[in-house]
């Protein structure tokens, strides 16, 4: 009789554990390093879908990545010249984004994106937007932004706070899938 | 005829999965929406993403071109 009660109790522990366990989503962790438009693109798509996986999906946008947070108005970030020749050749925002290949100063990405414009291919723009309205977690890199000179007025609003590598590795460690693109 | 349509026509990836994601969450658990979707993707996704969910398909075909999903919420 005690053994059985035993087992009952062992058993409810482990429904309820697993219980637990269903309730806690999973994680999804996606590393964006690139200022590239072909780059951004997939790293917006696999963020929303992971939210709509019902995911509590994180994006950590480091190094030129952090270009796709930046506002459209940012101009020439940073105190120091080679921080602003560098702002000079890198623009931020999604829309200043160039491809890694066949960027043809800038006909290459004005093509993609008027294909994109015809066959209904939601933008980084209207992606990143989507992102945060499913509540995705956007991180930009303290690190980076202080190499920069970027400040938060330099990136669009409602960001997470500016993280490091150590909550990237906490993070990763727990997600089911973390990608670096 | 589901409670709930989504028109997800002309839609590229990813928006037909995050269109019925967002419709399903709304939804109240036993009803059916159905999506319509042009996206021929959709035809792996969006019975990948049910399945995940633990979503039922209840029932998918193809009509002048466009691709109709019924799902039930659980």
């Amino acid at each position: 009789m005690s053994a059985e009660t035993t087992d009952e109790a062992a058993l409810a522990d482990a429904v309820e554990e697993s219980l637990a366990e269903e309730e806690k989503p999973e994680k999804m962790v996606l590393i964006a390093a690139s200022g590239d438009l072909d780059k951004a693109w997939p790293v917006m798509i696999l963020a929303t879908t992971g939210a709509a996986y019902g995911m509590d999906v994180t994006v950590f946008f480091t190094f030129w990545g952090l270009s796709i947070l930046k506002k459209p108005d940012s101009g020439l970030t940073g105190e120091d010249w080679r921080q602003k020749m560098l702002a000079a050749f890198n623009r931020g925002s999604p829309d200043k984004l160039g491809l890694s290949k066949l960027h043809f100063a800038g006909m290459g990405p004005m093509m993609m994106k008027g294909l994109a414009d015809k066959y209904n291919v939601a933008s980084v723009q209207e992606l990143l937007e989507l992102a945060q309205e499913m509540g995705v977690k956007l991180w930009p890199c303290q690190m980076t932004m202080d190499l920069m000179g970027i400040t938060q007025d330099d990136i669009i609003d409602g960001l997470d706070r500016p993280a490091g590598a150590g909550a990237a590795i906490s993070l990763m460690k727990e997600a089911s899938i973390s990608l670096f693109i | 005829m589901a409670d709930i349509t989504i028109d997800a026509r002309n839609l590229q990836c990813p928006m037909p999965v995050l269109k019925i994601a967002r419709a399903m969450k709304e939804a109240k658990s036993g009803q059916t929406v159905e999506l319509i979707a042009t996206d021929r993707g959709a035809l792996s996704d969006i019975p990948a993403w049910a399945d995940d969910m633990g979503h039922s398909l209840k029932e998918q075909f193809e009509e002048n071109s466009e691709l109709h999903f019924i799902l039930e919420k659980t």
